[in-house]
């Protein structure tokens, strides 16, 4: 028989939880902290380097540089490097990317939630996240291919049919060919839908089970009960969806580049011709020395802060619809 | 302790000695088979046998010719690897400024701004080629462009194919009024330098000026690199566009003869390339300008292309490598060259070529 000889804490303070526990979480602290410190230097040591190389492009182009819409660095009468219709192109192919796309993927997400056989919602939702491994530049590829050559005659129907409409006639020009911000934007849509629907059935799967019961007690018909119980609660996160979409569509590179006809211009008509900022740089920056380059740079970082102001009104807006949605739960 | 550390050692030394015997198989195999590239390494200098790896980067417009010169080179000269990677002049420039790659390809010349001094570096011209003027017009096989109509239709003067300039070009052909789409390139090129200089050289309508990027007229449409111009004239009736020989005859499109300096129509071949070499001025520094060149024969649209090697290399290997490499690129790569549809140099151009690569130093 042994017997045992209770041993003090005073004895082995190694086998208290507080000392082996201080040790362990002293590390583990440092080791986030260190994690976390290393991405904010990236991020620091990147705005940094980018804007000093942009430096000599933006004092050459002074206010020109976001006033003017003129990108002739060879021009016989000196080099005009202003950035307004890369902009303007951006904006453009993503706003039409959002308008195509976010109807789309709401629609698939509720389809994928609340109105699809249980069997059959687990193959959508893999179809869907099946779209987001293609890689970009077969999208683009495709749409060069398959998708501009072949769509020509749907914007010329659409130039002959909504061209003459007061206003909105403007956006539907005639087509010279497949080569356009339209073609960038259906492409971009394209691409961005996975991520729409799959953040968005993420939100609706939350929505709690009892309200939508409970408007379908009140006698609300599947629509009613969608649109009173379920919108609602998951507007905020749609959003956030949205503007992720927002920010994939705005630096999509090659994809764009191979569709968008590379011809810098600011028109209304949405056949045209364009340039966006992310394909522009890529297209130019390999033959491209001095200060053009560091114009080129320049407009990476101005793509750069425009994404961040984007994403900062996405939660800002994400913030207060949630506010009104959620009462201040 | 002891025991284990001779064994490594004597491990070493066997593999070293392997290693060594390989390489002597090795040079007696290139001396089998390659009569050429044993001759060209006597030349500088004594090494016996060739061994690592040459970097370089720059020009996509000679990327066809240099990459089967390499196949070949490998072949001839075992133990060698020559990398080009077809990054685009400017980039091709910059990384040989920062020291990262032994030669360097380009299309342009080297501007002030580019981190290299004068004295560093040195132009090897290697081939040269037509730039086509394609189109894409239905019912016509056969134009013929004057300079002065061919910077009006560019300049976005000329937007339809029956304009009275073209007509009286080509007096026999019925013209018809397909609105003009004018194919261009998106992406920065020395092809599009070479294009812009000549309509500013040889043309008195041309007035968007010279360089890699250009603010086109409205009627353009620009794709990517030779191939995406090449696509875009093909898909396009009323187009037309500056695209490379090689891109041009692949996709079989059909090309125009352009005006020369003696007035003759020329269409672009290999051998009007050469001409027009013929009959360019070479400056000191072995560039030249092959642009509206004189002669009967010439073709005026043609595009030179140089390698940039250093004055000075660090080690004797190295400039070993790069003077066998360049050697081969001037002498029995030429051959290769048609095949890929670039222009050989000049007999009287190439040999000033190798005569600079003397200059190469050590140190």
């Amino acid at each position: 028989m042994t017997t045992l000889t209770p041993i003090t804490i005073a004895e082995r303070p190694d086998l208290t939880i507080r000392a082996r526990g201080s040790r362990l979480d002293a590390a583990f602290r440092g080791l986030a902290l260190a994690a976390g410190l290393v991405v904010l230097a990236v991020l620091a040591l990147i705005a940094y380097s980018t804007v000093d190389a942009a430096l000599p492009a933006l004092r050459a182009a002074g206010l020109e540089f976001v006033t003017s819409d003129r990108w002739a660095p060879n021009a016989p009468d000196g080099p005009h490097l202003g950035s307004l219709a890369f902009v303007y192109g951006t904006a453009v192919v993503s706003s039409i990317a959002l308008v195509l796309a976010v109807p789309v993927s709401v629609g698939i997400a509720l389809f994928a939630t609340e109105i699809a056989p249980r069997r059959l919602r687990r193959w959508i939702t893999t179809a869907v996240d099946l779209l987001a491994a293609i890689p970009s530049v077969v999208y683009g590829l495709w749409g060069i291919a398959v998708l501009a050559p072949n769509i020509t005659g749907v914007y010329g129907w659409m130039h002959r049919t909504f061209g003459d409409l007061p206003v909105v006639g403007a956006l539907f020009g005639p087509a010279s060919s497949g080569r356009s911000f339209m073609t960038a934007g259906i492409v971009l849509a394209i691409m961005i839908v996975p991520i729409i629907t799959s953040i968005t059935r993420e939100v609706l799967v939350t929505v709690p089970r009892g309200e939508k019961e409970a408007a379908l007690a009140l006698g609300a018909t599947r629509w009613e009960m969608i649109r009173g119980a379920v919108l609602p609660h998951s507007f905020g996160g749609t959003v956030g969806a949205t503007m992720l979409g927002l920010g994939r569509a705005m630096g999509e590179t090659i994809a764009v580049a191979l569709v968008i006809g590379s011809r810098p211009q600011i028109v209304a008509n949405l056949f045209a011709t364009g340039d966006a900022m992310p394909a522009v740089i890529v297209n130019q920056f390999g033959e491209s020395s001095g200060t053009f380059r560091s114009a080129l740079i320049a407009l990476g970082v101005f793509l750069f802060v425009l994404t961040i102001v984007v994403n900062f009104m996405g939660r800002v807006i994400v913030n207060r619809v949630q506010v009104r949605f959620r009462g201040a739960a | 302790m002891r025991k284990t550390k001779t064994a490594w050692l004597s491990l070493f030394l066997v593999l070293g000695l392997i290693a060594a015997a390989c390489g002597d198989d090795d040079s007696a195999e290139a001396n089998d088979d390659g009569t050429d590239t044993t001759a060209a390494a006597d030349d500088d200098g004594g090494s016996d046998s060739l061994s690592g790896t040459l970097e370089g980067s720059g020009a996509s417009f000679p990327d066809a010719f240099y990459q089967a010169a390499i196949v070949a080179y490998e072949e001839a000269t075992p133990g060698v690897t020559v990398i080009y990677n077809a990054v685009g002049s400017g980039q091709g420039k910059s990384d040989f400024a920062d020291g990262l790659t032994a030669w360097a390809g380009t299309d342009s010349l080297v501007k002030e701004d580019e981190g290299l001094d004068p004295d560093e570096f040195l132009y090897i011209p290697t081939v040269a080629a037509p730039i086509t003027v394609s189109y894409n017009l239905s019912g016509v096989d056969e134009l013929q462009l004057s300079p002065d109509t061919l910077g009006a239709i560019f300049n976005g003067d000329i937007t339809s194919w029956d304009d009275e300039a073209i007509a009286a070009d080509n007096p026999d052909v019925e013209l018809p009024s397909t609105a003009i789409t004018l194919a261009v390139r998106a992406d920065g090129s020395g092809t599009t330098s070479n294009f812009t200089k000549y309509l500013e050289k040889a043309t008195g309508t041309w007035t968007l000026g010279s360089g890699d990027t250009i603010e086109w007229p409205s009627n353009a449409q620009a794709g990517q690199r030779n191939t995406g111009v090449a696509q875009i004239i093909q898909d396009t009736d009323g187009a037309i566009g500056y695209v490379d020989l090689a891109d041009a005859e692949a996709l079989g499109l059909t090309y125009a003869a352009i005006g020369n300096q003696e007035g003759e129509f020329v269409v672009p071949t290999l051998e009007g390339t050469t001409a027009a070499l013929d009959g360019a001025e070479i400056a000191d520094d072995l560039t030249y300008d092959p642009l509206d060149a004189a002669g009967a024969e010439a073709y005026p649209i043609a595009a030179p292309t140089y390698v940039l090697v250093r004055t000075s290399y660090e080690d004797q290997a190295t400039a070993d490598l790069v003077i066998d490499w360049i050697t081969f690129l001037l002498t029995d790569a030429q051959d290769l060259a048609e095949d890929e549809l670039y222009a050989p140099l000049p007999d009287s151009l190439r040999d000033r070529a190798l005569a600079q690569l003397d200059q190469i130093t050590v140190g």
